[in-house]
């Protein structure tokens, strides 16, 4: 299947690369210009740098009907999306999650039977304060260690995978710094002229996406970093949830949980404008699952936090646990897993050629 | 008021009009994904300029680039309009970026151009999309495959124009008019009238929508022309390519490594004349002027990656013979051609792939003066060359108001920009980027004299 994706998305690149208008555009065309073949690996390489602002698409003008008919930005997304499937472990999941929005929703019913399932059955152990009445501190330990240590496992295979297909080379702190520097602005969507990209309207530059994509990406990071505060506090301080309101852990997670709800939304709003063939149309439903799902992990924390004290307490954590399970669960298998493998396709292209 | 065409020059027309206050109306006669005509397939522009400015480094004077008109057209040009399009080209730059233009450095493999030419960032299909979207923004009305058939000359005025759009026949009595639809290269048989047969060879590198409707109803009606209907901007491209709109990536910039010959076996012309950059334009001709129109490039593996790769791969072989065999040639010639070049050849330790490095072959007709290296090493690789025309430059003929004429003096409301008066300028030969320069310069006159008559 990939060999195959990979054939056609050779054919356009070596199309490119024998145009080179884009050059400014992207990270892209640059590493198309620094070659003259291309291998499986490198193709797999410039597939997973491409960040799809589309950018190209509009600016060619051999795209259809002209018979050379380029749609780079979904070739690469073809080969990109095969290549996370490929590079999972185990690699039957990824195919199955990257494709479905129903089995990522049965993913997070399940979760949530699982939770429920564990408060009923641990429940009565449960002693502390704040939602550790309904399930201890322990028990949600023991439920989420695995649930966080297994797709970080996961991811690490994959990454190594695909680091070995790129023939990536030893990675030193220039290379990081490059690498999260851009991913920290989201560069490769600025356009080159810094106008963004041109996703949900035609040949229109807009710096929307690039927005919305850094409102769920920062929301998600001030979640996690909230998370690992709070961790920090409960070990080595002893010092266990319930947080008030001007703690660490809920400053930083209540703005993130804001930012990651409203960043989800606005995601999707711009998914529904935004033409489905310049992307993989077949995995459409799972990226639209895979954000909802985002949106219900945020919504629900934040709920817990303002209707903790009402007798919602047990159903609002048991949907927000269960999000929770089903996303750490779906990491290396969903859309998530794009973040890992963009960062090392940044790592690698900043390795310049012969990595 | 009505501009005619799609592309550059007609949007600049069109923009600049609207901005002067007039209702302007557009008709491109290609579907939307084929607007824009030729400006799709451009990348830069050529720009005069004091001092480093947008991406320009340094600075590109108006006699400096006067002297390089000069040189490519032999002296056949209009020295007024030559240097309007030349003085006005610097104040264009600013205004192209206020327009939804956005630059980038000269591209990768265009070095020897960052000094001279503005690369439009995307390329021309970008500046097309960017100047329809500010145009429609302005309120310039556009139709898609709206084909004017006719326009009705009576006197010094156009009366009447008419045009065909979906499939029914439109006629409007437009104050002013613009015309801005290209040359008639995409007329084969047109071209094929002025060339002769061999014309049926050439391939055509742009839009397969300028066959010169407009331009030859005009001239039957005695509008005043100008230019020579055999002199176009033609290149040596890759004979695989398509027949129409081919663009960039048929080029070929193998020749100054290579032997070049014809159907013969026989080489024709001294391939290392001068670099490429300043002979590609000249190929076209040479190619035109052999049997059959083709031309067949050989080089061996050393050369192989000095230049910019083509879309097609090339032919290859372990042996002279092989590769005779596979490209058509005769087999016997074709080696004793390679074997008496290769003769010619002296010593190459001097050899600079991107400069003239005076490696030349001595005792051989013609002969290769630079990058004259023997042709010995396997693989060979070989590359068909066809003639590729962009534009022609028979065109009307016009003042230094855009404004177009005939035997009974000027005509009031009818100006021309772009290709179809490109002639004006360009006598012969072409120099990169000064397409969209003329385009640029003239369509911006044209609207604001087309404006300032329908007010």
């Amino acid at each position: 299947m990939r060999a195959k994706l990979v054939e056609e998305a050779r054919r356009q690149i070596e199309i490119c690369n024998a145009c080179r208008y884009c050059e400014g555009y992207c990270a892209v065309f640059p590493a198309i210009n620094r070659q003259r073949a291309f291998a499986e690996g490198d193709v797999t390489q410039l597939a997973n740098l491409c960040h799809n602002c589309r950018g190209c698409f509009y600016a060619c003008q051999y795209t259809e009907p002209h018979e050379f008919a380029l749609n780079l930005p979904r070739a690469l997304a073809e080969v990109r999306q095969e290549s996370w499937q490929d590079f999972a472990f185990p690699s039957l999941l990824a195919r199955a999650f990257h494709r479905s929005g129903v089995a990522i929703a049965l993913a997070t019913v399940l979760g949530c039977i699982l939770i429920l399932w564990a408060i009923r059955l641990l429940g009565e152990q449960a002693g502390g304060g704040g939602f550790y009445v309904v399930m201890s501190h322990n028990a949600m330990v023991a439920i989420f260690l695995p649930a966080f240590l297994f797709p970080l496992f996961s991811l690490a295979v994959g990454l190594r995978r695909y680091w070995r297909a790129v023939a990536g080379g030893p990675v030193r702190l220039s290379m990081l710094l490059s690498a999260f520097g851009s991913a920290a602005r989201l560069k490769n969507l600025a356009g080159g002229h810094g106008e963004g990209c041109n996703f949900e309207d035609e040949d229109r530059f807009s710096n929307a996406r690039r927005w919305r994509h850094q409102m769920v990406m920062y929301g998600f990071l001030l979640c996690f970093a909230s998370t690992c505060v709070a961790t920090v506090m409960h070990y080595a301080f002893d010092l266990p949830a319930p947080y008030g309101p001007f703690s660490l852990p809920k400053l930083l997670g209540v703005p993130g949980g804001v930012l990651l709800s409203a960043g989800t939304l606005a995601m999707i709003e711009l998914k529904l404008r935004a033409d489905r063939d310049l992307a993989e149309p077949g995995v459409w439903g799972g990226e639209m699952a895979f954000m909802l799902l985002l949106f219900l992990v945020s919504t629900s924390g934040l709920a817990l936090y303002a209707f903790g004290q009402t007798a919602a307490l047990t159903a609002l954590l048991t949907l927000h646990l269960g999000a929770v399970l089903a996303f750490f669960l779906l990491t290396p298998y969903s859309k998530m897993a794009h973040g890992f493998y963009r960062l090392a396709a940044l790592v690698k292209d900043a390795q310049g050629p012969g990595g | 008021m009505v501009v005619v065409g799609g592309g550059n020059a007609a949007l600049c027309a069109a923009m600049t009009a609207s901005q002067a206050g007039a209702r302007v109306l557009l008709l491109e006669g290609a579907p939307k994904p084929y607007r824009g005509g030729n400006s799709r397939h451009t990348r830069n522009f050529r720009c005069m300029h004091r001092g480093p400015l947008s991406v320009l480094t340094d600075s590109y004077g108006e006699a400096e680039y006067y002297d390089d008109l000069i040189a490519v057209t032999g002296g056949r040009t209009d020295e007024s309009l030559a240097r309007l399009a030349i003085r006005a080209s610097e104040d264009c730059l600013p205004w192209m970026e206020a327009h939804g233009v956005r630059f980038q450095p000269s591209l990768s493999g265009t070095l020897s151009l960052s000094r001279t030419n503005a690369f439009f960032l995307g390329g021309g299909k970008a500046l097309v999309n960017a100047y329809y979207r500010t145009a429609r923004r302005l309120g310039v009305e556009v139709l898609y495959e709206a084909q004017v058939t006719h326009l009705e000359l009576e006197g010094d005025r156009v009366s009447g124009l008419a045009f065909t759009y979906r499939g029914e026949s439109h006629r409007i009595e437009p104050t002013s008019i613009v015309v801005a639809s290209g040359g008639f290269q995409a007329d084969t048989d047109w071209l094929a009238r002025a060339w002769g047969p061999a014309a049926k060879n050439f391939l055509i590198r742009g839009t397969p929508y300028n066959r010169g409707v407009v331009l030859k109803d005009l001239l039957d009606q005695g509008v005043q022309s100008v230019g020579d209907p055999t002199q176009c901007h033609a290149v040596a491209i890759d004979g695989r390519a398509p027949k129409f709109d081919g663009g960039i990536v048929t080029r070929l910039d193998c020749v100054v490594y290579a032997i070049v010959v014809n159907k013969h076996g026989e080489r024709f012309y001294d391939e290392g004349e001068d670099v490429w950059p300043k002979r590609y334009a000249i190929w076209g001709r040479l190619v035109a002027a052999q049997p059959d129109q083709v031309g067949y490039v050989i080089i061996d593996s050393k050369s192989l990656n000095l230049f910019m790769p083509s879309v097609f791969p090339p032919i290859e072989a372990d042996s002279i013979e092989e590769l005779a065999d596979k490209m058509g040639l005769p087999k016997q010639k074709l080696r004793t051609t390679v074997d008496s070049f290769n003769a010619a050849c002296g010593d190459d330790s001097g050899f600079h792939p991107t400069e003239l490095d005076g490696v030349a072959t001595r005792g051989i007709d013609p002969p290769k003066t630079n990058w004259a290296r023997r042709i010995c090493d396997p693989p060979f690789y070989g590359y068909s060359l066809r003639t590729g025309v962009t534009f022609t430059y028979l065109g009307l003929k016009v003042d230094e108001r855009a404004q177009t004429s005939s035997d009974a003096g000027k005509i009031e409301n009818l100006w021309a920009a772009g290709e179809t008066m490109a002639g004006s300028i360009l006598g012969q030969g072409y120099l990169a980027g000064f397409g969209m320069t003329i385009g640029t310069v003239f369509g911006r006159i044209a609207g604001r004299e087309a404006a300032a008559h329908a007010s």
